[in-house]
């Protein structure tokens, strides 16, 4: 089994009007066996940008740990927050410093840019990152994801008809994935709210 | 095979460890006490290679009593498994640790916690979770029947039925189990369940 499948994860980031929602599931397990069913994998930097990490849940952990020291020294130093596009360069610098002994995590980026516009990307474990107009997802079920993602996105949608989308996506991949599932965990980003839900879809 | 677990209840935590101390085909005892009191209110079980086992919960211990010293308080549970985290994670890629822990405390504003911590520093807070062979049978007994707010004695009747899952089914099952309780009076024994003791040697003439 691959070390990108030890806790199991899934991960979308989707583009609206003006908005953004990005969506993980909650399962924790260690191979076969499910730990939790609460896992947070979606972190917010700040109130314009959201990042998930997919893939080993330690190096997730550590992962965050050490962006999170670094945003908050820009913030120190800069008196803002950063620029979700900034934030994605940082992001693969810090993978390709492991470019040999890597952590084994996809990040999914989301944020809103200056001009209100959303910006998401996705890299791989070693940073190369893939940048996206419509949507991009990572984990354990990205093959299914992508294939949910594309049936059913539409450009410029509106923030509550962008939660049904991407539950619906979310939802019906994992269903198809054992190593990830057990609900959803979804935040819907405009310029002036963030929308926080948790959904119920088939728990096992 | 090493059986670790533990569980929330109302105000208090309980973790429960096998107590066979083995080395391939061998039982060198079976009154090891692998739950650690790191200080007055928390609990380190640990399970995992035992020489690494005993090393790290020591060098944790010490660790969490040193900051106690300098800073004239208590570090939180919170801290304390983030602390743990952090050290299992930096050894990782150099000299990695092969303990798995559940580290249950008790803190005056947060009450009661359990916090899971696997050998390549997974953190997460849990109500229910275990380790090692016995986990399979543990939690399963423990989702049918666990709910949140138990008592100390419905708690300890699901210990019980735990173990007795543990004994029956599992072909290595370890022979004795040790419990411990963390609550606002601290971190102590709370009884040990022992089908088999260890003999004091042969009677002499």
């Amino acid at each position: 089994m691959s070390i990108f499948e030890y806790n199991g994860s899934a991960l979308i980031a989707m583009v609206g009007k003006n908005c953004f929602a990005i969506a993980s599931d909650r399962r924790l397990g260690v191979q076969l066996q499910t730990i939790a069913t609460d896992f947070q994998r979606i972190y917010k930097f700040h109130d314009r940008l959201f990042m998930g990490l997919s893939g080993l849940a330690t190096d997730a952990q550590t992962l965050y740990q050490r962006l999170v020291f670094r945003h908050k020294l820009y913030q120190l130093r800069e008196e803002r927050d950063m620029k979700p596009e900034t934030f994605a360069s940082l992001v693969s610098a810090l993978l390709y410093e492991k470019r040999f002994g890597p952590y084994f995590c996809q990040p999914v980026i989301a944020g809103l840019s200056d001009e209100n516009k959303p910006f998401i990307c996705t890299m791989d474990s070693i940073g190369a990152k893939e940048l996206a107009k419509d949507f991009v997802v990572a984990g354990t079920a990205s093959e299914s994801l992508y294939g949910a993602c594309e049936a059913v996105f539409k450009p410029d949608m509106e923030p509550e008809e962008l939660f049904e989308t991407v539950s619906q996506a979310l939802l019906s991949s994992v269903d198809r994935d054992c190593l990830s599932g057990w609900g959803g965990h979804i935040y819907v980003v405009t310029p002036t709210e963030i929308k926080e839900r948790i959904l119920k879809g088939r728990m096992d | 095979m090493e059986c670790v677990f533990g569980l929330v209840g109302d105000g208090f935590a309980l973790v429960v460890a096998d107590t066979s101390a083995v080395h391939s085909i061998l039982v060198h005892k079976s009154n090891e006490d692998k739950i650690m009191v790191l200080d007055s209110h928390k609990l380190l079980g640990a399970s995992g290679e035992s020489g690494d086992r005993v090393q790290f919960t020591e060098y944790i211990q010490k660790n969490v009593a040193l900051y106690q010293f300098r800073n004239g308080i208590p570090l939180t549970t919170a801290a304390a498994a983030n602390f743990t985290r952090g050290e299992l994670a930096t050894a990782l890629r150099k000299n990695p640790y092969f303990v798995n822990i559940l580290m249950a405390g008790y803190d005056k504003e947060t009450g009661p916690s359990l916090y899971y911590i696997d050998y390549i520093a997974t953190l997460h807070k849990i109500d229910k979770g275990a380790f090692g062979y016995g986990s399979y049978f543990s939690l399963s007994m423990m989702d049918r029947h666990y709910h949140s707010g138990m008592t100390v004695e419905e708690a300890i009747d699901l210990v019980d039925k735990c173990i007795i899952e543990i004994r029956s089914r599992l072909v290595v099952a370890p022979p004795n189990f040790v419990i411990k309780i963390v609550d606002k009076d601290g971190a102590r024994e709370y009884a040990w369940r022992e089908s088999v003791k260890d003999t004091s040697g042969a009677p002499t003439a």
